[in-house]
């Protein structure tokens, strides 16, 4: 396996490895089984695994949802594949209210080892409902995990974590990155929730995560032709947050920048803000910053690029952090 | 031309409903499976056919009169002030003792908040339903010890883990089966009728028992659907009985068909149990507000106890030493009840972090530090 691969690639690999490993665990969703999804992360698992354990499911999120759950509690260790990001929420409820708190109401007799994969994260020109980042909702429920890669290698070994783990995983993946190509190794070099420094600087901190880390990387190299060093950090985990990385490195650099797809008003970048400033307060030069979209719906494609933090925004805020 | 004139021109024209196609209505006289009548005779099903020993019609006796004690005891608890809300079951105990005595070991049982019969009969502790009435916790036993899950608060979720669970027996190739129950309010919700779905197209062996008790709190069954709600299962492509919910022979004789017909390989069974909430929908609903006493007072007449009770003395099946055997375990159980329920402990306020991920959580572990050190903070007099 090891080599370059696309995100999509790596993804359908990690997935393989599980069924592989674990004769409990099933994939479930709209249109994995001979299609091998609309975004073909699971193409030709079935043909090698069998409907048993590759499965077309009907219409309906929150009876995959739900009827996951129960198998969970057979015994079963399903991953569960939502079409995409705007068709979660009618599995929402399924999400909050039973999956998530399931383990503590039976005061830890059952476990929920479910993964949820969610395609998230707009830039691919899509029409209503498929371009939405919905991980704050997510994040902000006890009993979730929630993980996000930006590249192959993560790719491949987070969702194999995520698969082992014995807790309800949300896993988003990067859809506008699945074609984008990496060297996956063959160990996983880091735990589910670590965070991990993309590119090492010294003048101000780019914090990001799925598809805005390479947007960051972009912003950090442009930057580096005016002489300005930006560290970028991949927070690759939302629910926990590596804090003790993010703080190292903004301790170092004095200032923050936070970037996410989604709207920034009650978003992670809140979260991060208020955090490192009760944490690095006589570290920072300047507020922590945040870029990501506007409280609006998600915009027709024509005009996503509008919403979508780009290199050029992002640099606009540090120059407004420099200036402090 | 006026208009109104124009509108009744319009309703004469319209097209007649064919008549078979007419909704009978949800109360229309009831298509019913009784084996045992309100004035305790019994009768034939050629569908369902039951033989029953004496010791085993005492047996159900003996459930249907100590799970009504236990409720009465928790109602009275809540009354108390011991527990914070009640849901009671009066009315519906044959119901639940007839289809949780038709389970065999390992069937498993997803209930709603109001099965405590059923519970009674997978052999769980009453005291443990208790607990999430008292506030001490939100569920907080062991599903797999007795294959009953958890209460369900929200309404229908707990059908697709049924059938979740179910689609999983499938696949282990095991000979059990699960039944999932829900309310005629519930039927109406999503959850529900995505779990018919699955169930049916998978093949799951999951029997649907909803408890039609006529009421979703305030709001009658009509106000939830047009046909019987048995027949909803035809459209989903399994088979659906009505059963007289009162009845508890009848109750364990088609649940026991039901869960040998989708053990079999057959997939689900929808129950309608036809029955009615003698009580308030919980201790804080005020049925007096939306319906009338004469349909409380008419249903009475159906107790599921007393024609049981009938039944036994018509037969010269048990004397007066049985029942008094009875009540005096009725006495011993309301009082183990409540020694249980006052004895119960506050639990450590620390149980907010317990169990809220399998494996450690940085953020978890870290607002449990801070609490601990916060509480540890009075008793060491720094915030006074
Ligand atoms: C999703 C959801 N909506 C509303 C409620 C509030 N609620 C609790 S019980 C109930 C009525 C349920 O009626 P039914 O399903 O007929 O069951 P019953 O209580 O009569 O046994 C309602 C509306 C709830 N628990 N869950």
């Amino acid at each position: 396996m090891a080599g370059q691969l696309t995100i999509a690639k790596a993804l359908n690999d990690a997935l393989r490895k599980s069924l592989e490993n674990d004769p409990k665990t099933v994939l479930m969703g709209e249109d994995i089984g001979k299609l091998g999804g609309v975004f073909r992360i699971t193409d030709g698992l079935q043909k090698d695994f069998g409907d048993s354990r590759v499965i077309d499911t009907p219409l309906a999120e929150s009876g995959i949802m739900g009827t996951a759950i129960g198998l969970a509690l057979r015994g079963y260790r399903p991953v569960v594949e939502i079409q995409f990001d705007g068709f979660v929420y009618p599995a929402f409820d399924q999400i909050v209210t039973q999956l998530a708190k399931m383990h503590a109401r039976a005061l830890g007799h059952v476990k929920l080892p479910i993964t949820v994969r969610i395609p998230y994260g707009g830039g691919i020109g899509a029409v209503e409902h498929h371009s939405e980042s919905h991980e704050a909702y997510f994040a902000h429920t006890a009993g979730l995990r929630v993980v996000t890669p930006s590249g192959a290698h993560d790719a491949h070994w987070m969702l194999r974590q995520a698969i082992a783990s014995d807790d309800p995983v949300i896993f988003l993946e990067p859809k506008r990155r699945y074609w984008d190509k990496g060297e996956v190794g063959d160990a996983a070099d880091l735990g589910l929730h670590d965070a991990r420094i993309v590119r090492p600087g010294t003048d101000a901190t780019l914090i990001a995560y799925g598809p805005m880390v390479k947007v960051c990387l972009e912003a950090a190299a442009a930057a580096e032709e005016d002489g300005r060093r930006l560290e970028v950090v991949d927070m690759r985990s939302l629910s926990p947050v590596d804090f003790a990385t993010l703080e190292e490195s903004v301790k170092r650099t004095g200032r923050a920048v936070v970037v996410h797809e989604a709207p920034v008003f009650l978003g992670m970048g809140a979260e991060l803000a208020a955090r490192l400033t009760e944490r690095c307060f006589y570290h920072l030069e300047a507020p922590v910053l945040r870029v990501g979209g506007y409280y609006a719906p998600y915009p027709p494609s024509r005009v996503e690029e509008a919403f979508l933090p780009d290199l050029d925004r992002v640099l606009d805020a540090v120059d407004r952090a420099l200036a402090y | 031309m006026t208009v109104k004139s124009t509108a009744r021109a319009r309703k004469k024209a319209a097209p007649g409903v064919p008549d078979t196609l007419r909704a009978k209505g949800t109360d229309a006289q009831p298509e019913l499976v009784q084996l045992l009548t309100p004035e305790g005779e019994r009768v034939e099903h050629p569908d369902y056919p039951l033989t029953t020993t004496p010791e085993e019609l005492r047996a159900l006796y003996r459930d249907l009169v100590l799970v009504r004690r236990f409720d009465g005891e928790a109602t009275a608890l809540q009354r108390q002030g011991e527990l914070g809300l009640w849901a009671s079951l009066l009315g519906q105990e044959a119901a639940q003792v007839g289809s949780g005595r038709a389970m065999r070991t390992g069937d498993y049982a997803f209930p709603t908040y109001r099965e405590h019969g059923v519970a009674w009969c997978r052999d769980v502790d009453p005291l443990n339903l208790l607990g999430m009435f008292r506030g001490v916790n939100h569920g907080g036993w062991d599903p797999n010890e007795k294959n009953f899950h958890l209460y369900t608060i929200v309404i229908g979720s707990q059908t697709l883990h049924a059938t979740g669970y179910a689609m999983g027996i499938s696949k282990d190739g095991a000979d059990d089966a699960v039944i999932a129950y829900f309310g005629d309010g519930a039927s109406s919700q999503g959850d529900v009728n995505e779990a018919f779905t699955f169930a049916s197209v998978y093949n799951a062996p999951v029997v649907f028992f909803c408890q039609n008790n006529q009421w979703a709190i305030s709001e009658p069954t009509t106000n939830q659907t047009k046909i019987p709600l048995y027949r909803r299962a035809s459209g989903f492509g399994f088979p659906g009985v009505r059963v007289d919910g009162n009845d508890v022979l009848a109750c364990l004789a088609v649940t026991r068909w039901a869960l040998d017909y989708a053990r079999s390989g057959n997939g689900p069974v929808l129950i309608e149990a036809f029955t009615y909430r003698m009580g308030a929908h919980t201790t804080s609903d005020d049925p007096t507000r939306y319906r009338l006493a004469e349909e409380t007072e008419a249903w009475k007449a159906k107790d599921p106890i007393a024609r049981l009770k009938a039944h036994l003395e018509k037969e010269g099946l048990a004397d007066e030493e049985f029942f008094a055997s009875i009540d005096a375990e009725s006495e011993q159980l309301g009082l183990r009840v409540r020694e249980g329920v006052r004895s119960m402990p506050d639990p450590d306020p620390t149980l907010i972090f317990d169990h809220v991920y399998a494996e450690p959580h940085a953020l978890v572990d870290e607002e449990r530090a801070e609490y601990v050190e916060y509480a540890a903070s009075f008793e060491a007099g720094e915030n006074l």
